[in-house]
């Protein structure tokens, strides 16, 4: 197999080589970043200063490889098929890919060289040292990055002044009508505007410190930070000096297989000129890398251009703009009172749409963009108010449904009709349509809600309600038992799915013992006999170990009852132990020893919290910025024994180096020197997901209360084995949505939430205790109801590493 | 319905031990038999080995209906098989063996067979006779 080396590791790079890989490329893939850090989003750089980690933007490097970071590819020997580091290095190459972006263009003015660019973390790390101490800040350009730097100087308390050529902001996206209203806009948030200005010079003082910036006309601007933000110049530098084409005004020439002037040599993302275009949005970057990811696999895919329509919110203003610019006719709406300003460009005709701008609401934008070139599809004072629910349009299949991974109508239809997907996730998966950016979201429900599939929610054939349903039938008709709910809203006698569902939404609601009257009857065989069953039909055995603190006393306790039971023992990934091979009728013996230790049930068989895992933290680490097992064991003494649609893993941190993988977790905790920031949505496992921000620097009371409301809201409206992450992304309006309701409460329901939360924690007992204190419970613990003496004759067990093992016995 | 049963009938436990909707395990002739009592009152018995994980296990799966008819789903994998049948209902083929269980005077019987499978016609759990005791 042929080598591919990548220089430049930045989005399209790491696209590029992910889908080289998904398509199943075995050969060795070397990637060369001059960044000291593999590709993150360059698209979310910003939030780097408002709360994200380095981490939350990093990308994963994907299996196989290679990387060389921290290291500028600086020559390409295109004979000896090499390339050549600063570090003197030589790699040699079967194919070349260039993916080496582009570099902010700065102005040749005096002083320019104590400038700040915006690109790079390096970049923002550099302005936030430099914003220290700093009152007022200049960014020169008022386009869409611009506009994201002044946001970003205004985030670091600087008085901010905007100075743009052109007559109005954002040239590219707005006409004049859209730049008046945007700029009602950006002056109401404080931000001073100089449009139709220039720059003279960057004054410094005597010891090169940035004093201010004058512009042309003489005018003076104090600042001590000043950031260039005037366009960007494709970085084609490599490729110029190995004599590959290069296009008059840069950009690495390649044709529609992004093959460069050398067939051994590709260009993908900002650094390449594609159809005569340098293309400097996410969304074709990442076409150009799927297909040059097909021609290395020797398929055919082409680049057709791409469309450059965009949709963002810039300092809380939406701005979009789609297809042509002008056109022979247009409607116009502007609202400079509520700082709205819409346009449809239409053929002279007034039959086809040509295009739009969308100013401080762009709810037509999704709707409209995939009827550009199209009929229009109403009225078009109607379609001024799409997306608001005005108007309902059918989109053709061929339109272009999400521009970041260019996704049509008909595919996601394809993806509901043929591969039976019925959710947003679902078309997420099959086709990646709205992973990106997200602003096609509300079109693919709509295609799903119009798809004509009928989404059914039943739980099973006893109910037609999905869980969430019974949840709330179950609340607010004070239903307590399974008979009286199957009699009134099911059919039959329930199975397998509805009759555990039913158990833990009692047990959330009402906690009281899992094994009580009818209740027993409900549970999965692992609640029912309180232990996790294995595959011969022996128990596993877990003590809660909470926080995973445990004193030499009880972990000899632990090891005695594991060596008088003949049991085997695994330190779990959740800071506790597991003991194998128990016998249903040792269980309450086992359990009996374990509770007068002052051990208790670690609910490792149920729908329930697990652990709280932690990091020693500052008591004894000397990076600690808080008591991370404090929080733990609080945490976990909290929500012990909770039942919710999904197991419940939780981890926290003592500082930012997250040693108790906390990320990985459906709430996890992360220390910071004011307090804590909370992840939510994590998990390992099949699909393995990072958790997202939820809140920072939270007061541990805070961040108590918010993860109270947040369980009780999930275990409220989750679907059955819905795992928070999938939960999350199933609601609509997503995390947002979920931080609305609970920490501003907007649907009023937080006083309900804290309630059941205090509900829970103050009615919580042992379930192994109150069982073994109940002869009537622990009747049921026996091998055969006839004979309770005789152990299960065909369990039998064999010896590895000093251990019993279960002897398999073929069925 | 009374079939010609070369065995005997074992008394397995008082019909109050049976929690409805809850199974319990039984030796009965040196077999692994499930045993469990339906919503309705009947009681049913089935082999306890779950034929797919080779563990004896079924007493301790749930018990609910498909379509009407009484099932218990193995706690392993969850295949589902009728009570009254003993025959998987999720993987054509499979199946269990039933036996005849029935309550008198208020204790439950389970009758026990050799060779089980290799009777011929449907195997009834002739213990559907509704429960005249308790
Ligand atoms: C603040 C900001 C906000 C943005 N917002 C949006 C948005 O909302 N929507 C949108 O569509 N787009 C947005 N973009 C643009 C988007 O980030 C780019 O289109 C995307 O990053 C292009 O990816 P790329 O990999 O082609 O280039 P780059 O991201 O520039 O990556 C190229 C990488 O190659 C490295 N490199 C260069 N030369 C060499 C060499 N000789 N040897 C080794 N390494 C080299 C560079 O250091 C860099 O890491 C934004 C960009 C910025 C800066
Ligand atoms: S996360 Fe921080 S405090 Fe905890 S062990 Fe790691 S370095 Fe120490």
């Amino acid at each position: 197999m042929s080598r591919v080396v990548v220089a430049g590791y930045g989005p399209t790079a790491h696209r590029f080589v992910e889908a080289l890989r998904e398509r199943g490329f075995g050969g060795r893939i070397t990637v060369i970043g001059e960044e000291p850090r593999p590709a993150y989003d360059r698209v979310a750089l910003t939030s780097y200063l408002t709360g994200a980690s380095l981490a939350d933007l990093t990308y994963e490097v994907p299996e196989g490889v290679e990387t060389l970071l921290g290291t500028r590819v600086t020559g390409i020997d295109r004979q000896a098929r090499t390339v050549t580091t600063a570090g003197g290095a030589t790699v040699p190459y079967d194919v070349l890919v260039l993916a080496t972006g582009s570099a902010p263009f700065v102005p040749p003015v005096p002083g320019a060289e104590h400038a700040h660019v915006y690109r790079t973390i390096d970049d923002l790390d550099a302005i936030r040292e430099a914003s220290d101490g700093a009152a007022e800040g200049v960014v020169v350009g008022g386009g869409l990055l611009g506009l994201e730097a002044a946001d970003a100087l205004r985030g670091l308390g600087l008085r901010t002044h905007i100075v743009e050529m052109s007559p109005w902001l954002m040239p590219r996206q707005v006409d004049e009508g859209g730049g008046a209203v945007l700029k009602g806009h950006i002056e109401g948030l404080g931000l001073s505007v100089h449009a139709g200005a220039g720059v003279q010079e960057i004054v410094t003082d005597a010891e090169g410190r940035v004093t201010g910036l004058r512009k042309p006309d003489g005018t003076l601007l104090d600042a001590q930070i000043v950031v260039f933000s005037a366009g960007i110049r494709p970085r084609d530098e490599l490729a110029r000096a190995a004599g590959i084409d290069v296009g008059e005004r840069g950009g690495v020439v390649v044709d529609a297989g992004m093959r460069t002037s050398d067939p051994a040599v590709y260009a993908i993302g900002e650094c390449a000129l594609a159809g005569g275009q340098v293309y400097g949005l996410v969304g074709p970057c990442n076409t150009m890398a799927e297909v040059a990811a097909d021609r290395v696999l020797g398929g055919t895919a082409v680049f057709e251009g791409a469309d450059l329509s965009t949709k963002l919110k810039l300092l809380g203003v939406e701005v979009a703009q789609f297809g042509a610019m002008s056109g022979a006719l247009d409607v116009t709406y502007m609202d400079p009172v509520g700082g709205v300003y819409k346009r449809l460009f239409i053929s002279d005709d007034a039959r086809t749409l040509l295009g739009g701008i969308c100013v401080g609401d762009a709810a037509p934008y999704a709707t409209l963009r995939p009827f550009v070139g199209k009929p229009l599809p109403a009225a078009p004072a109607d379609l001024l108010f799409t997306g608001t629910g005005a108007a309902d349009l059918d989109l053709p299949d061929e339109a272009q449904v999400c521009s970041c991974n260019n996704v049509s109508a008909g595919a996601v239809r394809a993806a509901v009709a043929d591969k039976g997907v019925t959710d947003v996730p679902g078309i997420k998966a099959c086709t990646r349509a709205g992973t990106t950016c997200g602003s096609c979201v509300p079109m693919l429900k709509q295609l799903l809600e119009r798809s004509g599939v009928e989404l059914s929610k039943a739980l099973c054939e006893h109910f037609t309600y999905s869980r969430a349903e019974l949840f709330d039938i179950i609340r607010v008709r004070g239903v307590t038992t399974f008979s009286e709910l199957i009699a009134h809203h099911g059919t039959g006698r329930g199975c397998d799915i509805c009759k555990p569902t039913v158990a833990s939404i009692l047990a959330s609601l009402h906690n009281g013992h899992v094994l009580e009257g009818e209740r027993a009857a409900l549970q999965d065989t692992n609640d029912a006999y309180l232990a996790n069953i294995q595959k011969n039909g022996t128990y596993s055995v877990v003590p809660r170990i909470p926080g995973g603190e445990i004193t030499p006393d009880k972990l000899i306790v632990i090891g005695e009852v594991a060596r008088d039971f003949g049991l085997y023992t695994k330190i779990t990934g959740g800071q506790r132990i597991d003991l194998f091979g128990a016998r249903v009728e040792q269980l309450p013996q086992i359990w009996k020893r374990l509770v007068d230790a002052g051990f208790e049930s670690g609910h490792a068989y149920g729908k329930a919290l697990r652990t709280v895992k932690s990091c020693v933290g500052s008591t004894w680490c000397r990076y600690g910025v808080q008591d991370s097992v404090g929080l733990a064991i609080a945490l976990e003494l909290r929500y012990r024994g909770l039942r919710a649609p999904h197991k419940l893993k939780s981890a926290v941190s003592g500082c930012a180096r997250e040693c108790a993988e906390a990320r990985s977790k459906d709430f996890g905790i992360i220390a910071t020197e004011q307090g804590w920031n909370l992840y939510v949505g994590g998990n390992g496992g099949f699909k393995p997901r990072h958790a997202d921000l939820f809140a920072s620097d939270l007061s541990t009371e805070e961040l108590v209360r918010t993860i109270d409301r947040f369980l009780m809201y999930y275990i409220r409206t989750a679907d059955r084995l819905q795992r928070t992450a999938a939960w999350i992304e199933s609601i609509e309006g997503g995390l947002d949505h979920v931080r609305d309701v609970i920490v501003n409460d907007s649907l009023g329901l937080c006083a309900e939430l804290d309630a059941q939360m205090a509900h829970h924690v103050t009615t919580y007992e042992d379930e192994w205790r109150a069982t073994i204190e109940d002869p009537e419970k622990l009747s049921r613990f026996v091998s055969f109801v006839n004979a309770p003496g005789v152990p299960d004759p065909s369990i039998v067990f064999e010896r590895e590493r000093d251990q019993i093992k279960p002897m398999v016995v073929t069925p | 319905m009374t079939m010609t049963l070369p065995a005997t009938w074992t008394t397995v436990c008082d019909y109050h031990a049976l929690l409805p909707e809850r199974g319990v395990c039984a030796l009965v002739g040196g077999e692994q038999v499930a045993v469990f009592r339906t919503f309705d009152g009947a009681v049913h018995a089935i082999g306890n080995l779950d034929p797919f994980s080779g563990a004896h296990v079924l007493s301790r799966g749930i018990v609910g209906t498909r379509g009407g008819e009484p099932t218990v789903a193995s706690p392993l994998h969850k295949q589902v098989f009728s009570l009254v049948t003993g025959a998987c209902l999720d993987e054509p083929g499979a199946a269990v063996p039933t036996y005849p269980a029935r309550v008198v005077d208020g204790r439950v019987e389970v009758a026990a067979r050799a060779a089980l499978p290799e009777q011929d016609g449907p195997v009834h759990a002739s213990g559907r006779s509704l429960v005249d005791a308790p």
